[in-house]
């Protein structure tokens, strides 16, 4: 049996403690370690996006991140965005899009484009479409979820 | 810059509701956008273990045996399972009778006995104490397998000579059995008039094959099942899965157990398009939960989604269609050959069903056949074996257009089916939209564009599909506060909690925020039939309407009973309650509601209904395509869709079922296939090699909302999911013959086989 490490990181601003094997990615450290479900598993392997968070200020896929990896970093998941005031305006542009249909794909969707607009607040479609390449979402054709990243990044400024 | 919303999507309303056709927000949109919603991966329980399961390497193969005692050893294995705990292996043929052949493929499809039909196919699982240790468990079962030649192909299937897959497997031809094994499990027919006196009379006849590659819905949430089989005989099951009683039924059959006796929770699910009815995890984790005592979760890794659960089938077909010089058809006939995989079951009636769905036409034959491969067991995608049909239907009648020099449009109204139109299959179509939806994509903005320079071109393609109905479940409460809680069995897949509490706020008078929904699992709710075939918002909402009606009824009563007066005495209209000639005597529903608490207690209303008079739902894409001639890759250059909805309950959500159908179709059009080795091994199978299309690939996709009210239905509602993904294929097919002069008679028309084709080494 593989030994295993303990890690001390900060989520959403909050230290966070675990011990986690060097096989276990930080996706599934995230979910099944600490226990925080709103970053989801589309593929397990960096093709789909859904599992995105920021790390260190980048968007990565946390599939392909190693959890030890996260030792003395910081970042962001889903579960990060809204406070108890209210919703982030990419969540409040989704709802009002109707840019999710099934939502397994929204998590990393919306992670994604907050590592967007937190670097570029404007943006065109060109732009949108682009940085959203890396995420896959099989329900909505994209139409909508990037209306929705270009309404928020209106109400942002 | 993005174009103006208002002009990319129009609704064509005849009639305006209150509630019904308003934009609100989704009831469960707050948890999807924040990460609470529970989708089935997410779920922990006291105690839960993880279950994985190991499938064959092997396309086809007997096997001889397995020896899974290394595993059982292993520390942290819990329980180990193969095809020997499930109730067929001790049932004998005599004990199942006629019922055999059925229970054999259910059971052998969720962990292979005697033979393995697929790459991919389950042969053993087991339960551990984690993830890991259970995937180096499974390492350490040894399968003797004599491995048998794979058929691929449902051509190669088709042959007398070909490997069989199933020996007990006769063929039912058109009511007859045969005689010999096949691999064809069934010919279908369908007849109307004379096809060949129709051929005769025809100027023009055209007849082509085609051939189209699997695909995969591509849902991005895996599948998954989490069980527990407690001391008490009580099974429970949490599951992402279109239908909650379609799980409870096939896993009570397989472990044969009564219904009552598995519960399932529909947990929050991440896509299905067809693909998440078929259980393949949840009588697996039953069994290993029953041998280790505890909560098993299993959940399939992508590699296992796209070799183990259900693609939509490949297939080759036959089309021909004859026309008089001014493009009148005036016979049809088509022979489908559709792959179901390993065990019999393709889509190949619906696809007969659809592939003339949209003509009147006064002759057609339409021949089917059901062909079993060494391929996943096809599964349902999005109006099941219609895209297929009308990839080679909508690619001659283009042939035909552009032989008499007709416009694309104006030869499908000159055949469209309209009301009293006559299917070959039998049924005669109600009022229906397909006129409408033509007229509308000849008058769009899109069509009246020139195309601009380079090797650019504009297909047209129509889409059909029936649209269904079937049983629902629901019932409402009226709180003390005057909300109303809905409770229902169909699963919300895309927005369908929005739309049935709209009809609800709709039938009652009230406020859309007074509803309040909830999915529910199977012992709470009746029988309720998936969320499939663009049935939820018309037989769920009808459910809603009837059970809100019988709560207006209800409320009627208790208001007479407050007022000492007579039912008949007291009038419902827009969420007031009033008595007819005395105008003091008046209460809002909320005003009622709270005085319903000394007067007799909550009422609740609620209904089992199966609604006949769904109403068939068309489409009409339009799509511009530029085509490089030297890479022969097509790019999208714009794109319109337009469709029926009968009323669009929530015109944000149909227009999201239009453009993620759309989408999905370009996949299926330029990319999307399952790529197997001569082995049958898939070459393929991950999101980077199977490409689904990105944002970066697609323009916005502009829809049209017609509205030809579904005379079956209160609001006029007709089902949208289906029908967006039929014409894609076929309309980009013939853009791309308009943009560089080529035919592309097989799907995916990728790079490669446009060059091949513009460089005339056919296909
Ligand atoms: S789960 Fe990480 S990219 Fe798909
Ligand atoms: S909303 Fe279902 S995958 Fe994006």
């Amino acid at each position: 049996m593989p030994g295993v490490t303990h890690v001390q990181t900060t989520i959403n601003g909050e230290e966070v403690n675990f011990l986690c094997e060097p096989r276990q990615s930080l996706l599934e450290c995230l979910r099944d370690v600490v226990g925080m479900t709103g970053t989801k598993e589309g593929c397990n392997d960096g093709n789909c996006g859904a599992c995105t968070v920021i790390f260190d200020g980048r968007i990565v896929d946390s599939c392909l991140v190693l959890g030890v990896e996260a030792q003395g970093k910081e970042m962001t998941t889903i579960e990060g965005l809204a406070t108890p005031e209210g919703l982030h305006p990419l969540q409040q542009s989704f709802l009002e899009q109707a840019a999710l249909q099934c939502g397994i794909c929204t998590p990393g969707f919306i992670v994604a484009a907050k590592g967007l607009l937190d670097q570029e607040p404007d943006v065109d479609e060109a732009r949108v479409r682009h940085w959203l390449a890396g995420n896959l979402c099989r329900c909505t054709g994209y139409d909508k979820i990037v209306r929705a990243v270009l309404d928020a990044s209106q109400k942002m400024k | 810059m993005v174009s103006n919303p208002a002009e990319a999507n129009i609704v064509l309303s005849e009639v305006e509701f209150e509630v019904v056709g308003k934009r609100p927000i989704r009831p469960d949109g707050v948890d999807k956008v924040t990460g609470r919603a529970q989708y089935g991966a997410d779920i922990n329980l006291s105690g839960l273990i993880h279950g994985k399961v190991l499938r064959s390497p092997h396309a086809h193969a007997r096997i001889k045996s397995i020896d899974t005692s290394k595993a059982e050893a292993y520390p942290g294995v819990r329980a180990v399972v193969t095809a020997k705990n499930l109730p067929f292996a001790s049932l004998s043929k005599e004990d199942l009778g006629g019922d055999y052949m059925r229970l054999k493929f259910a059971s052998d499809h969720v962990l292979a006995s005697d033979k393995v039909l697929f790459k991919g196919h389950p042969v053993a699982a087991v339960a551990a104490n984690n993830p890991h240790v259970a995937e180096e468990a499974i390492k350490l079962i040894n399968v003797d397998y004599e491995v048998l030649p794979p058929v691929l192909d449902v051509l190669e299937a088709m042959k007398d000579d070909a490997p069989l897959l199933h020996e007990e497997l006769r063929t039912t031809s058109l009511g007859e059995t045969s005689e010999k094994p096949s691999n064809i499990a069934a010919h279908l027919r369908y007849e109307k008039g004379d096809a060949e006196v129709g051929f005769a009379a025809a100027d023009v006849v055209v007849e082509k094959e085609f051939r189209t590659a699997a695909v995969h819905q591509g849902y991005i949430e895996p599948h998954n099942g989490t069980a527990f089989w407690n001391t008490d005989g009580q099974l429970s099951i949490w599951t992402s899965t279109q239908g909650a009683f379609a799980v409870r039924g096939s896993v009570a059959d397989v472990l044969r157990q009564p219904v009552s006796k598995v519960k399932v929770t529909p947990m929050e699910i991440g896509g299905g398009f067809g693909g998440k009815i078929t259980a393949y995890l949840d009588a697996i984790a039953a069994l290993l939960s029953q041998k280790s005592g505890a909560p098993v979760k299993v959940v399939m890794s992508r590699v296992d989604v796209f070799e183990a659960s259900g693609p939509a089938p490949a297939t080759w077909m036959k089309v021909k269609i004859g026309a008089t010089k001014d493009g009148k058809f005036t016979a049809v006939k088509a022979e489908l050959s559709f792959e179901a995989g390993a065990y019999p079951g393709s889509p190949v009636m619906q696809g007969m069903m659809c592939s003339f769905g949209c003509y009147d036409v006064p002759n057609g034959l339409i021949d089917g056949y059901d062909v079993v491969v060494n391929k996943p067991k096809t599964a349902a995608y999005r109006a099941p074996g219609s895209p297929q049909a009308a990839f080679g239907v909508e690619s001659v009648v283009d042939d035909i257009a552009h032989q008499l020099g007709i416009d694309p449009i104006e030869i499908r109204l000159l055949n469209a089916a309209k009301e009293g139109t006559r299917r070959i299959e039998g049924p005669v179509a109600n009022r229906i939209g397909l006129v409408e939806c033509l007229e509308a994509a000849r008058d769009h903005d899109h069509y009246k564009k020139p195309l601009g320079p380079g090797q650019r071109g504009r297909g047209v393609a129509c889409g059909y599909w029936m649209n269904r109905s079937f049983s629902s479940s629901l019932s409402m409460t009226v709180n003390y506060d005057g909300i109303v809680t809905l409770i229902m069995g169909s699963v919300d897949i895309g927005g369908t909690r929005a739309s049935i509490a709209q009809q609800t706020a709709e039938t009652l008078g009230i406020a859309y925020e007074n509803v309040k929904p909830t999915v529910v699992d199977t012992d709470s709710i009746g029988y309720t039939f998936i969320t499939g075939g663009s049935r939820t918002s018309f037989a769920t909402g009808w459910a809603a309407i009837e059970a809100a009606e019988e709560v207006k009824k209800l409320m009627v009563a208790r208001a007479a009973r407050i007022w000492d007066t007579s039912e008949d005495d007291v009038e419902y209209a827009d969420g007031v309650i009033q008595h007819r000639s005395d105008p003091e005597l008046r209460m809002t529903f909320k005003d009622l509601a709270r005085q319903l608490a000394n007067t007799g207690g909550a009422i609740t209303g609620s209904a089992n209904v199966e609604p006949a008079g769904e109403g068939n739902g068309y489409a009409v894409h339009l799509v511009d395509v530029e085509v490089d001639p030297e890479t022969g890759k097509t790019d999208i250059l714009r794109f319109t869709a337009v469709q029926d909805a009968g009323k669009a309950v929530h015109p944000s959500y149909v227009e999201g079922q239009m453009q993620g159908g759309a989408v999905q179709g370009i996949g299926w059009a330029l990319n999307e296939e399952y790529f197997f080795d001569d082995k049958g091994q898939m070459m393929n199978s991950s999101f980077l090699d199977y490409r689904m299309p990105t944002s970066l690939d697609l323009p916005m996709i502009d829809t049209v909302i017609v509205e030809v009210a579904n005379p079956g239905h209160p609001y006029g509602v007709r089902g949208v999911g289906e029908a967006a993904i039929v014409p894609p294929m076929a309309a980009i097919a013939n853009a791309i013959n308009g943009a560089a002069g080529v035919r592309l008679n097989s799907l995916p028309m990728t790079p490669g086989n446009v060059l091949d084709a513009l460089s005339g080494d056919g296909q």
